[in-house]
């Protein structure tokens, strides 16, 4: 077990960001925190990393107590933390370098290291130009491989591909993928579905600081959702108006402002009742459930609004 | 170590030679020697010394020219007045009465600029601080390294400073060496209470105000050009609370020849214990602002 965390609880003066949860991550997994921001996942994550101090419960990195070993955690450990943090006056390299002399690498150590992850990061060509007019996507790889500096056991990425054009996201998925399959653990924090069903293993969908359901991608769709769903747009502008029209539809009818959602095992089905109903809705679209059904019926909100 | 034990590195590529020679335990899966106070300090100074290898042009202009003009105009200029309408200031020629202020409050300067907009760049526009701490340094190392970066270069500028000065013929005595202790210690007092303040500002608007209210009303209140008997009674509390006056009383006596001044040890008392009292209040702010 590579981190344990039991009734682990983070408070800003009266406000409970984290609520108690229990986490157990194995070596070698990739485990997700996935919840809309606020869900206290960040906050999780900095006390995973031995940055910010537990309020109360018990967390355990590498068997460790980050209160007492903060440092000797934080030297196994990989932080790519939600901002870039990156120095934008050195270069590249420059960026690396420095940051591996914070763990204490010798100049040698760090030169060979940071030549290994420039090339992992598809950053070698632009190795002596400075941060500042790299594109978005390019500065995450960079904090992905300055985090790598240090060979960490422990990945921690915190919203990794958070306002990345959909190209830049899919490469850093590759990047963290390939991390991944050389046995690197992740623990990442996501308020993308998508994200989220293609890099963990097992995940945790947080809401408001606590943990609503835990389990692989897969086993929380069958859990808490339908096979398929069907989203129904009127030409309206409250849908809830045509909700009565779809009662009794499949196995459940979630009313969102701009959609209805009809959860069925067969979606066609529905459209095909729907036209018997004599409604005609402005479009229907038949798609697999995600987790962010999941989420939209735990919490009864959305992930991203 | 690397990809190929139970307990895998993440090496994109073969993942870190072997090197016995060269610390490879931090690098290798497990636990990860702990860092010495040096180790720590060495890894944060060599950040620093990056950042100063892309700016230390710019600082030219600041560090030396700067003191240099005001020698030339206070030191030669007014110097030459004054010593022909009185004979000098306490005894001696004005320029030698003039350039030990001078040099304290040039360290003053740099102390206070270099504690303001370059603490607030990695506090907050870069937040390298709190890139430092995701690794195994400490709140107390990474200020203790940015604290040794500012007192070193203070100590060259005031060393070329005092050598320019000695050119000019302004400095009478070799106990002038110790004005650079003396305005390295002048200066922390001025850097310490700056980070706190800086690790309690949201925003760089305060330090222009700083350096109105603070850093020249104490340049011209602190003994730097004429002695504090001079200003009305009213104001002498201000040269007594704060530290320039108390460092330009040390420096003064050692550039005329006598290291230790009467009430050299209060002098430096309050030096010092600006610097630890503000030393310990920025680690509390640090630590809420950085690892709350």
């Amino acid at each position: 077990m590579l981190l344990s965390a039991r009734g682990l609880t983070k408070r800003f003066g009266d406000f409970v960001a984290v609520d108690g949860i229990d986490v157990d991550v194995r070596r070698g997994e990739a485990f997700g925190f996935l919840g809309p921001n606020g869900a206290g996942k960040s906050s999780t994550m900095r006390m995973i990393g031995a940055t910010s101090p537990v309020s109360s419960g018990d967390l355990r990195i590498f068997g460790l107590d980050p209160a007492t070993h903060g440092p000797a955690i934080r030297a196994r450990l990989g932080i790519c933390p939600q901002k870039d943090l990156l120095d934008e006056e050195l270069s590249v390299q420059e960026n690396l370098w420095v940051y591996g002399r914070f763990f204490g690498l010798t100049r040698a150590q760090v030169r060979a290291r940071a030549e290994e992850l420039l090339d992992f990061a598809q950053l070698t060509e632009r190795r002596a130009d400075k941060v500042e007019p790299l594109s978005g996507g390019m500065k995450r790889r960079l904090v992905i491989a300055r985090s790598l500096i240090n060979n960490p056991e422990l990945l921690l990425l915190d919203e990794p591909t958070t306002g990345l054009d959909p190209q830049a996201r899919h490469t850093l998925w590759d990047k963290l993928f390939r991390l991944k399959r050389q046995g690197v653990t992740l623990i990442l924090t996501t308020h993308y579905m998508d994200e989220a069903e293609q890099l963990c293993d097992r995940l945790v969908v947080m809401d408001r600081g606590r943990i609503v359901a835990e389990g692989s991608p897969r086993a929380l769709i069958e859990a808490h959702s339908t096979r398929e769903v069907v989203e129904v747009r009127f030409d309206a502008d409250d849908h809830g108006a045509h909700a009565g029209a779809l009662a009794g539809l499949g196995e459940r009818v979630e009313v969102l402002p701009d959609r209805i959602l009809v959860y069925a095992a067969d979606g066609d089905a529905v459209v095909a009742a729907l036209a018997a109903r004599g409604v005609v809705p402005l479009s229907t679209l038949v798609r697999r459930s995600t987790l962010e059904d999941v989420f939209l019926h735990l919490t009864g909100r959305t992930l991203v609004d | 170590m690397g990809a190929a034990g139970p307990t895998p590195g993440p090496s994109p590529t073969p993942g870190p030679a072997p090197s016995p020679s060269s610390a490879p335990s931090r690098l290798a899966a497990g636990p990860r020697p702990p860092l010495s106070w040096g180790e720590r300090t060495a890894g944060l100074l060599a950040f620093h010394l990056t950042l100063a290898k892309r700016t230390w042009r710019g600082q030219i202009v600041s560090r030396f020219l700067t003191p240099v003009f005001f020698l030339a105009a206070m030191g030669l200029g007014v110097g030459s007045l004054v010593d022909a309408a009185s004979g000098g200031v306490e005894g001696v020629p004005y320029l030698r009465y003039v350039v030990p202020g001078l040099v304290m409050s040039s360290a003053m300067t740099l102390a206070v600029s270099e504690s303001t907009w370059p603490v607030m760049t990695l506090l907050k526009w870069n937040q390298m601080y709190a890139a430092m701490l995701a690794t195994p340094q400490r709140v107390a190392d990474i200020v203790r390294a940015h604290w040794i970066v500012i007192a070193t270069g203070i100590a060259w500028a005031v060393a070329v400073f005092i050598g320019i000065a000695a050119i000019a013929g302004g400095v009478g005595s070799w106990w002038a060496l110790l004005g650079i202790p003396i305005a390295v210690l002048t200066a922390l007092a001025f850097v310490a209470p700056l980070f706190y303040v800086a690790a309690r500002s949201e925003t760089d608007e305060g330090f222009t105000t700083i350096f109105r209210l603070v850093v020249t009303p104490l340049m011209l209140f602190s003994g730097t050009f004429f002695p504090i008997a001079q200003l009305p009674g009213w104001l002498q509390p201000i040269p007594w609370a704060t530290p320039l006056w108390h460092g330009t009383v040390l420096a003064r006596s050692a550039f005329l020849g006598n290291p230790l001044p009467p009430w050299w040890w209060a002098h430096d008392g309050v030096l010092a214990a600006y610097v630890l009292v503000f030393h310990r209040l920025t680690l509390v702010a640090f630590r809420r602002r950085l690892a709350a």
